[in-house]
């Protein structure tokens, strides 16, 4: 296998506060005052960080109920939808960036999702759980059963994790796609961003999380 | 220019005919303050036609700010009124959204200025069929014009107008009043700041307008009725009038709330009378709903404001295309529905979402779950009170508006 150069990371200051540290990865792609879509956005802890320390007009979707009715009381522009079905309803470059914040593995189609995130934003910002990580390599290969971590504890008859992936596999549906991948983290299990001249294996093996920033080809 | 005057009369003496004292509250409503517009002000309305002079009744709270900035407008539903937050001059009952509306409360009348009109058409104070046509010095009845959602706007537009307020806030309203606050920002998106509309739809769907000619034709049908001249003859089609309501009031509850408040309990009996008594309690609940209300309303405002809703339909006002209606809106919105309202279901709040979406403004939309059916948005809900709490501190901050000291 040839080696690929990796897009350059993004550095900065993730260890502030409490904010979760792919958050802050996530908002340091994002430019200051950008418009910014986020699909699965919970409770809207994301949209909140972008909106104070980016100055965002943000906007987000979320499944649950409860997460939705949980946003709109912290004033945030949130609606209840699905991503597998509702992002056919947005036209053409309505964002600068549509974030797909730990939700990848929950969709029905991934590539779909993706496509429509890369046709409604100029950029896209994904984040999503390793699946190549050593622990959960380990987890099968000696335990013989369907991994479960911290991270996710859910059991593989009741989760709403559908479609996890590895690093490796994220860029090989990227390249499917055709989609330019601009900045690339990997975070290890404490959650500090990986050395930066790490070949992409020693990420698939020892990152936790990745977040990608994208955008259309050409 | 407009005369502005108040008009407090607390109470009417009893020597008049029965008719009277209903058009004496169509003109000179009690508890309410009163605007009226001349001939130089004519309302020119959807029929093509023009009403003049308009009488506008409504109630306010709270204090204006000096920018002018802070100005709730709330849009009534079908059978409501002004009295959004204060005591009923007629029933003596508390204001319909005072769990919402007052200090404190989620619509703060500490931080806001809270306007609410009676609509066009409608009984109590506002030019309505009720009220006295200057040409013949007797109750318009079916004379009155036909009116639609977006002339109540027009005529609530001069209210505004009147009162210096360029600018909304906010307009907030459930079901009809819903339906004027999306009127409200495809007229006038650059007057409204952020708009609720609550438990509504973009137009009457046909299932609802079967139930509102239901409605109709008990009251047309009641032999008192007179073809609308009852005030003129002394009558009142209450018969009529408590059957619609009666119609009406069992699609703004739900199976669910009907089987939890009443289940086949019997009335006051342990054993059906085998006869047409209201022998199950919802018989006489419904009883009792359809005689309250013929006390507080009047038949004629009830065909004119039925049909109003029924002729609602933003998407056929824009070329047949719903996001028209809102292209560029400034506006930001909150959409909210409830999973047991059958009326107007949450799949309608979901069409405006869509398209506030397309169009790319600015919307939250929140379901809440309740089986208390279309009437939740009246009632102790506080998730939704939490919602409207936090929707709107997030447009007061974007508009830079003070909390309440």
């Amino acid at each position: 296998m040839t080696m690929q150069p990796r897009p350059p990371i993004a550095a900065g200051d993730y260890l502030r506060g409490n904010a979760r540290v792919d958050h802050l990865m996530v908002a340091e792609m994002v430019e200051r005052g950008a418009k910014v879509l986020d699909v699965g956005c919970g409770d809207g802890e994301l949209l909140k960080i972008l909106t104070e320390t980016r100055g965002v007009d943000g906007r987000g979707i979320e499944i649950s109920r409860e997460g939705v009715n949980e946003c709109v009381a912290k004033g945030l522009a949130v609606i209840q939808g699905d991503a597998d079905t509702d992002l056919a309803d947005y036209p053409d470059d309505a964002f600068d960036y549509v974030i797909l914040s730990q939700t990848l593995q929950a969709t029905w189609r991934p590539r779909d999702v993706i496509e429509h995130m890369l046709r409604i934003g100029r950029c896209a910002i994904v984040s999503f759980p390793n699946f190549g990580h050593w622990k959960i390599r380990l987890n099968l290969l000696f335990g013989g059963r369907m991994p479960r971590t911290d991270n996710l504890p859910d059991t593989w008859y009741d989760t709403p994790n559908i479609h996890f992936c590895t690093i490796k596999d994220f860029r090989e549906l990227c390249e499917a796609a055709g989609v330019e991948m601009d900045k690339a983290v990997a975070l290890n299990a404490w959650g500090k961003p990986l050395r930066l001249n790490a070949p992409w294996w020693f990420w698939n093996l020892f990152g936790e999380q990745a977040v990608f920033l994208l955008r259309r080809r050409g | 220019m407009p005369v502005f005057e108040m008009a407090q009369i607390k109470s009417v003496s009893g020597a008049l005919a029965p008719g009277d004292d209903r058009a004496r509250e169509a003109d000179q409503p009690r508890d309410s303050l009163v605007l009226r517009f001349g001939p130089d002000k004519p309302l020119r309305l959807d029929a093509g036609v023009e009403l003049s002079p308009l009488q506008i009744a409504y109630k306010t709270y709270g204090t204006l700010n000096t920018d002018r900035s802070n100005a709730i407008l709330i849009c009534h539903a079908l059978t409501g009124d002004q009295h959004v937050a204060s005591v009923h001059p007629i029933t003596g009952k508390p204001g319909w959204w005072e769990l919402l509306v007052g200090p404190g409360k989620p619509i703060d009348t500490e931080r806001y200025f809270v306007i609410c009109p009676n609509v066009l058409g409608g009984c109590l104070g506002t030019s309505g069929p009720s009220s006295t046509d200057p040409a013949t010095g007797k109750p318009y009845g079916l004379t009155f014009p036909v009116i639609t959602i977006r002339d109540m706007v027009r005529a609530q537009a001069m209210l505004l107008d009147h009162l210096g307020i360029d600018t909304l806030f906010a307009v907030a309203g459930g079901s009809m009043g819903g339906m004027q606050v999306l009127q409200w920002a495809a007229s006038y998106p650059e007057r409204v700041f952020a708009a609720l509309p609550i438990a509504c739809a973009t137009r009457h769907s046909a299932q609802n307008i079967a139930f509102h000619e239901v409605g109709r034709q008990a009251i047309m049908a009641d032999p008192e009725w007179r073809g609308g001249r009852y005030l003129v003859e002394g009558t009142n089609p209450r018969r009529g009038l408590a059957v619609a309501r009666m119609g009406a009031h069992i699609t703004y509850l739900s199976d669910a709330a009907l089987h939890r408040k009443f289940g086949r309990k019997f009335q006051d009996r342990s054993n059906p009378t085998f006869s047409f008594d209201a022998d199950f309690e919802v018989e006489s609940y419904l009883r009792h709903q359809g005689i309250a209300f013929v006390e507080r309303f009047d038949a004629n405002s009830y065909l004119y404001l039925t049909r109003a809703m029924d002729y609602f339909d933003l998407a056929a006002d824009h070329d047949g295309v719903l996001a028209n209606a809102f292209k560029n809106s400034p506006t930001r919105f909150c959409v909210i529905s409830f999973t047991s309202d059958w009326l107007f279901p949450t799949s309608d709040s979901r069409a405006i979402v869509h398209t506030l979406n397309a169009s790319g403004a600015r919307v939250s939309f929140a379901e809440i779950v309740t089986d208390k059916g279309h009437d939740a948005f009246l009632l102790d809900e506080p998730e939704m009170f939490a919602i409207l709490r936090g929707f709107l501190d997030g447009a007061a901050a974007a508009r830079g508006l003070e909390h309440a000291s």
